[in-house]
């Protein structure tokens, strides 16, 4: 693989950049894999890239039934923070920030993990409450955050409205070291990373039966033929109940329609992510200079890549009541995304009633943030059949009923 | 240069002359001009700067497409950045100014990076940048980030004004040109209510300007045809016409969103700038026309390089002739026109240069005719100039780029053919196909979007359905209105759609480049997103580097991410990807098309509600009483609660403290008027609440009253309240404040979805009864005083409850305490609420009454151990854990949650349980803290084995007592724990029972 840099670059622009080789290669399947995963979304290709990695298995194939990133990775607002409650969730997450640290050097691959700060906004007493007992926790699980008043709220944050007649802003979680990143790189840094190891990422290819024999997994129909393998990961976000179906299994996922918007470009006017929880909406500025907005979920469930429009009105509405300035810009564009969603708001990484067959779901509206620390724990769990990351978010804990719960303390995880 | 014409001007009042300004300098323009035929006027070709490289760009087309001419407008709080001049309509005292640019317009740093472009390709920041990693932060992504964006932040809060229409239509018509007129005629004349909306000022769309002069519709002139259609549709009752209103957005089940424009044109005028519609019709027509596409050829971004029929439409509209010289470059008949009017105004036309090697049809006899040399199979090689075209150089279309000929010109007029606007068509889902003999994307008729009858809900009409003349474009609108009619219900009149004529064009050529075989260099300097910068030689990188797929294209070249989304740009990138991969343009597809069709406020968006009307507050009737005395006001949901009465001079801990002490020592009144109170009721109501609560309902006898908890079906504590058996059939259900409507909704769930087929019903009736509890050992003293019913302990035990009158006021009475003391909660008439409260203020001075916020209810509480939902529960807490079993009925077979509590997990005794906490020193343990226990788990965790779940400083105690949960607490008490705080110290407590007070529950039960 050729190495980027800026050094590369110029030599290119000497010859009009005729000499770049592709980013990934496009092969047809192999006959066999020791490992297939299915779905080239960041927690796929994450997976397959640590499984080469840490383990050394490299004779893998990511199937992708579209173009690779093009599922919620491709569609979600980037934001990255490991201020959660629960242990499990602050181990998984905290691990994930740190390797966003070092993503781009270690991808070659210029991510743009920005760790501009997160601020999680408390305008109810009880939110108050909620977020100083995230920072206790956190003090304890290794992750550093901490609650701020309403003035360093406003100092970060110069734009926003801290006396709001409606709610207003009594303090906040704030997270120094959480941010965001380019979602695009991110899957493309490891698309590329992944076919440099020899793995093959294979687009286009949709699977559409899962082949057992005595309980075990042999192979997959896709729409590009049979492809036998050892293991197999499932890893596609909104479809989960679809692939579970194909493999004879249940899940306890419910799919929904995410939305989130972007406003037109303008210079820039916020530095740092907010979330405001309350009245559900967060916002940050991307490097284009857009203002990228996301609230709630749609309430029914469904497939489309589309939602209603009086959810994004909610978001728009709760956020000029936080940031007043935004009632004069333009909404650009909206989108939607199908996220899969527990019945406690955390993933699934588990082995599955099938014998082979690991699945990856459940990271519903916020599982971006997750995509490094995911793969390199759920490498681990399809190499060796366990990891610690990734242990108390199997899919026994539903019938133990060990839930983990992070709805307490935010009501918007993104 | 750039000039108003003395002739021409459809659109503009001559007669009135106003004025405005750009970058501070004043200019002048006449009503009816937008900003864009204004800054021509005023020769103000360059308008703004690029997004990546900061080059020089100047206004391209003359309507919602343009790229380029985007404006700060206005100031302070009507200040708004990314206005469009192209839609702006003037008005006198317009101030705008250029954007993405230091120190000026004309003179501004960031063009090095033009000079550069070779250097920053399509992703070179993927490439770059990662070394030192700590630069990226701190160096590297402030300098990009100053460097994009394009409009400054608005500063202060919008002084406009928004509003929200709802309208429910049979057919709504998006677009009012000629096709949007007849498909609303034919349509209308069904007897089917229509609503026609047009995004522009004016009816009558691009016919106005192409087809006045030469065609005719029933053999009337087009402007007289339009003239009469729009009166006949206006005179008819069951149509709607609105202008200055845009389709924005199609969504599922036949649902549009409408973005009017009210008063961008009027800023001083009253009433909302901008009205959100949200439109419910059986079916939609998009009328929405077509988008010239520019070519590509190197230069096409100079300043003066524009569309060939934005050029017509300055001149015709708006008197305004963009160039004095305009070379026309095109690969179809439809730019002749533009030749033809612009030498027919009395400019010059020194060169049409036709891609075509055979040339065009009767336009091109017709421009020859009036002696405009014409070069067949020619390209345009090169543009030259910088902040203004200066000169053409012409090769052959079939080479390389080799230099034949230069011509001197101040303009180029472009035109690469045309493409139907199928956005909202696309929004819901509807289909494309390929047209390969106009090289364009048209809506698949066959695959539209469909509503939940699987039937299709919208229908293209005109050139947006790939109708390309006049007369084609007529009888398509016209069918599309009648069958709209018809797939609405409505019997369409048997009509024939109005005769016109139409143009005999040639065939167009697709020309993707140009030259075909341009030279790298070239290629390097044909843009296809003027304001994102994006060339042909980055979707060619892209698609060398695999990014194969046009979303993948159009994300690493940012490729149609500008504000025009892509209008101008798309088709021409994804025809150079489509030929880079090897493979036919329909094989690559287009990108999503995502509402709304041009950015919309966010104002509209939000409409009303803003400020105090947000969301509403919910008062309860003696909340002004409250706001009069003193309350320091707590949202809570969509309440506000006093959270403590503070006297003058007194600070709020201090307020709370003297309330406890005063109930606990004399009396206190709370108003509880916001706690949830919703009626069960039918011969099943008690068997439902058996499944509901925890407890068993269905024994509680009329007249007596039981705590209930709730759980979820996964068995966690949800919330709590008395229940109170009014009569056989009927069950009042107390729920906590935040839980009244959405405990309401659970109820109503179960009901609707599983038992459907039970006699019950449930009606929130929160807001009917103000309620205050009366507490403290002289309550009973206290209602004795004003008279009335029987309060003795006899006539009304603990956990009863009564309907009397007190001191004159219909009421009912619970004997109920969430404080430990003697507590009546007695509910009055909303309309009685503050007449009884003063009556009981009033009654109550004698006996030292003080009204009690919410903190001190939570200390008091607290005290006696009682839990609070929110509080000790965080929904991963069942009741068992908080001690509750007692109110976990084990006789009954079944309850919400019941199955879940018996899972492992749920009847492990290592779960964390409810406990009392006391510091060892007296001091107060901090909020939300844990207790640690030795070592760390696999995951490098401190080991945690408790937590504070509510922690006070107790007045009555005189010290800080706090609740928790630990690890099998119960079985540890008198252990003391150890809880870091973030403050650097360690807490140590010990573990205690829960009832700090009045274990034995005297004071309440007398
Ligand atoms: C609007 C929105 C905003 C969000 N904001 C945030 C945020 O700010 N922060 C955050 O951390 N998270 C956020 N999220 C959540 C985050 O995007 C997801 O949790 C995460 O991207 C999921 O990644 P994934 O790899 O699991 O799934 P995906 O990226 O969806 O990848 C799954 C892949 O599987 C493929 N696939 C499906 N079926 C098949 C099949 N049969 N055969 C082959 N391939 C198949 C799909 O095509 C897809 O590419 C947001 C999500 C949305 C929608």
């Amino acid at each position: 693989m050729r190495r980027y840099s800026a050094f590369a670059v110029a030599r290119e622009a000497l010859r009009y950049h005729s000499g770049w080789e592709r980013a990934w290669a496009s092969p047809e399947p192999k006959k066999k894999y020791d490992v297939i995963i299915i779905g080239a979304g960041g927690h796929g290709l994450a997976t397959a890239f640590y499984l080469g990695k840490r383990f050394g298995i490299k004779n893998v194939a990511i199937l992708e039934k579209g173009w690779l990133g093009g599922g919620n990775t491709g569609r979600n607002t980037t934001i990255i923070r490991s201020n959660y409650l629960q242990d499990p969730s602050a181990a998984i997450y905290e691990k994930s920030r740190s390797l966003y640290e070092t993503m781009s050097q270690d991808l070659n691959y210029n991510v743009m993990f920005s760790p501009r700060g997160v601020i999680m906004l408390a305008q109810t007493h009880h939110e108050v409450r909620g977020y100083q007992r995230t920072a206790h926790a956190n003090a304890l699980q290794g992750v550093k955050t901490e609650y701020i008043g309403p003035e360093r709220v406003k100092e970060l944050v110069p734009i926003i409205n801290i006396n709001g007649p409606r709610y207003p802003v009594l303090g906040g979680l704030w997270q120094d070291r959480g941010g965001t990143a380019r979602h695009d790189a991110v899957a493309w840094g490891y698309a590329r990373a992944c076919s440099d190891m020899g793995m093959d990422v294979i687009q286009k290819c949709e699977v559409t039966g899962i082949r057992r024999e005595s309980g075990r997994v042999v192979g997959v129909s896709t729409s590009k033929g049979e492809i036998d393998c050892d293991k197999l990961g499932i890893v596609v976000a909104g479809h989960s109940g679809v692939l579970a179906d194909l493999a004879g299994f249940r899940l306890p996922i419910e799919s929904v329609a995410l939305q989130a918007l972007v406003s037109e470009p303008i210079k820039p006017c916020m530095d740092v992510v907010v979330m405001a929880n309350t009245v559900h909406g967060y916002m940050s500025q991307s490097d284009k200079g857009e203002m990228v907005i996301g609230g709630g979920a749609d309430g029914y469930n469904n497939y489309t890549q589309r939602g209603s429009f009086h959810h994004i009105e909610e978001t728009v509405r709760a956020l000029i009541e936080t940031f007043p300035m935004i009632s004069r810009l333009k909404m650009l564009r909206q989108w939607g995304g199908i996220v899969d969603m527990t019945g406690d708001r955390s993933p699934i990484l588990s082995k599955t009633p099938v014998d082979g067959v690991f699945i990856n779901c459940g990271w519903g509206t916020g599982g971006f943030k997750a995509i490094p620390g995911s793969g390199y724990g759920m490498a681990e769990l399809i190499a060796k059949g366990s990891s610690p990351l990734t242990d108390a978010f199997s899919l026994n804990r539903f019938k133990e009923g060990r839930f983990i719960d992070e709805s307490v303390a935010a009501g918007v995880a993104h | 240069m750039s000039t108003r014409l003395s002739t021409h001007g459809r659109l503009i009042d001559r007669s009135q002359t106003i004025k405005f300004t750009f970058n501070g300098k004043w200019m002048r323009g006449h009503p009816g001009d937008t900003l864009a035929s204004a800054l021509l006027a005023n020769d103000q070709m360059l308008v703004g700067r690029s997004f990546k490289y900061h080059r020089p760009r100047g206004i391209v087309a003359s309507g919602a497409e343009e790229p380029n001419a985007l404006v700060n407008m206005g100031k302070g709080p009507t200040f708004e950045p990314n206005q469009r001049a192209t839609t702006t309509e003037l008005f006198d005292g317009l101030t705008a100014t250029s954007q993405n640019h230091w120190p000026s317009l004309e003179f501004d740093v960031g063009e090095i990076n033009a000079s550069l472009s070779r250097f920053l390709p399509a992703g070179f920041y993927y490439k770059t940048f990662m070394y030192p990693r700590a630069f990226w932060k701190h160096v590297y992504e402030p300098f990009i980030r100053q460097s994009a964006g394009l409009g400054q932040a608005p500063k202060d809060r919008d002084a406009d004004t928004y509003e929200h229409f709802y309208a429910f239509t049979d057919i709504l018509v998006i677009g009012g040109g000629v096709a949007g007129l007849q498909a609303a005629k034919a349509a209308a004349d069904s007897g089917a209510k229509v609503l026609l909306v047009e995004q522009s000022s004016a009816w009558g769309g691009r016919a106005m300007v192409d087809q006045v002069d030469s065609e005719t519709v029933n053999d009337t002139p087009v402007d007289k045809f339009v003239e009469e259609i729009t009166a006949e549709l206006a005179a008819m009752p069951n149509v709607t016409m609105r202008l200055r209103m845009m389709g924005a957005g199609v969504y599922d089940h036949g649902y549009v969103l409408a973005y009017e424009r009210l008063n961008d044109h009027q800023p001083d005028a009253d009433g909302p700038r901008h009205r959100l519609w949200r439109i419910r019709a059986k079916q939609t027509i998009t009328a929405t026309g077509a988008i010239e596409r520019p070519l590509s050829f190197a230069g096409n971004d100079v300043p003066g390089v524009m569309l060939a029929s934005a050029v017509r439409d300055y001149v015709v509209n708006f008197g305004v002739s963009p160039g004095d010289r305009t070379v026309i470059a095109t690969n179809n008949d439809d730019a002749y026109l533009t030749a033809i009017i612009l030498k027919k105004a009395g400019l010059d036309v020194p060169r049409i240069i036709d891609a075509r090697p055979e040339g065009g049809g009767a336009l091109m006899e017709e421009a020859k005719a009036l002696g405009i040399r014409v070069d067949l199979g020619r390209a345009i090689a090169k543009v030259k100039g910088s902040r203004r075209v200066t000169k053409v150089q012409i090769c052959n279309q079939a080479g390389e780029g080799g230099v034949l000929d230069e011509v001197a010109c101040d303009a180029v007029a472009m035109s690469g053919g045309w493409s139907p606007v199928v956005h909202l068509w696309s929004h819901c889902g509807g289909k494309l196909l390929w047209d390969e003999g106009h090289a364009m994307f048209r809506p698949d008729g066959d695959n539209p979007p469909r509503g939940a009858s699987g039937e299709g809900f919208v229908r293209c009409a005109g050139i947006a359905n790939g109708a390309m003349d006049l007369a084609a474009v007529i009888a398509d609108a016209h069918e599309a209105g009648k069958a709209a009619a018809k797939e609405a219900g409505f019997t369409p009149k048997r009509s024939k759609a109005p005769a016109a004529t139409s143009r005999a064009d040639a065939a167009l050529l697709p020309v993707w480049l140009m030259p075909q075989g341009a030279k790298t260099e070239l290629r390097a300097k044909s843009w296809l997103d003027f304001q994102n910068d994006v060339k042909v030689t980055d979707v060619q990188l892209a698609a060398r580097e695999g990014f194969e797929s046009v979303e993948h294209t159009k994300r690493y070249t940012t490729l149609g991410m500008a504000t025009d989304q892509g209008k101008l740009s798309n088709i021409n990138g994804l025809a150079i990807l489509s030929d880079a991969l090897g493979q036919p343009i329909p094989a690559t597809g287009t990108t999503t098309f995502r509402p709304p069709y041009t950015p919309i406020s966010m104002g509209a968006i939000a409409g009303e509600a803003r400020g105090e009307v947000f969301q509403p507050i919910r008062r309860t009737p003696m909340h002004d009483w409250h706001d009069a005395n003193g309350a320091d006001w707590e949202p809570v949901g969509h309440w506000r609660r006093p959270y403590a009465f503070v006297r003058p001079g007194e600070s709020v801990e201090a307020a709370v403290m003297r309330e406890v002490t005063n109930t606990r020592e004399s009396i206190g009144l709370l108003d509880a008027s916001t706690l949830g109170k919703l009626i069960v009721k039918g011969p099943d109501a008690g068997r439902f609440l058996d499944m509901l609560y925890t407890n068993m309902m269905s024994t509680l006898k009329p007249g007596r009253c039981r705590y209930g908890l709730m759980c979820t079906e996964n068995g966690f504590l949800t919330d709590d309240g008395v229940v109170a058996r009014i009569d056989e059939d009927t069950f009042l259900c107390h729920t906590t404040t935040g839980g009244a409507d959405r405990i309401h909704a659970h109820m109503e769930e179960w009901l609707q979805t599983e038992w459907w087929d039970w006699k019950v019903y449930v009606a929130n009736v929160t807001e009917q009864y103000a309620q205050v509890a009366v507490v403290g050992p002289k309550a009973r003293k206290l209602l004795e005083k004003l008279g009335g019913m029987d309060v003795s302990a006899d006539e009304l035990p603990f956990m009863g409850w009564a309907d009397g009158t007190i001191g004159g006021f219909a009421c009912r009475v619970y004997r109920i305490s969430f404080s430990g003391e003697l507590s009546f909660e007695i509910a009055v008439k909303a309309s009685d609420g503050q007449a009884f409260w003063d009556a009981l203020m009033e009654a109550g001075s004698e006996f030292g009454i003080q009204p009690y916020g919410t903190e001190c209810l939570h200390i008091m509480r607290a005290e006696k151990g009682f839990i609070m939902i929110g509080d000790e529960t965080d929904g991963t807490v069942i009741p068992q854990d908080l001690g509750l079993d007692w109110a976990i009925s084990k006789k009954k077979e079944d309850y919400l949650g019941k199955r879940a509590q018996e899972r492992s997990h749920m009847t492990d005794p290592n779960r964390w349980k409810l406990v009392g906490l006391e510091t060892v020193d007296g001091s107060v343990l901090p909020d939300g803290a844990y207790a640690v226990g030795p070592g760390k788990n696999a995951n490098g965790q401190r080991n945690m084995i408790g937590r504070v779940t509510s922690t006070y400083h107790s007045p009555t105690l005189g010290r800080g007592i706090a609740m928790g949960l630990v690890q099998h607490g119960p079985d540890r008490m008198g252990e003391v724990l150890e809880f870091p705080g973030t403050d650097g110290k360690t807490y140590k407590a010990k573990i205690v029972s829960p009832i700090f007070y009045d274990p034995e529950g005297e004071k309440q039960n007398v």
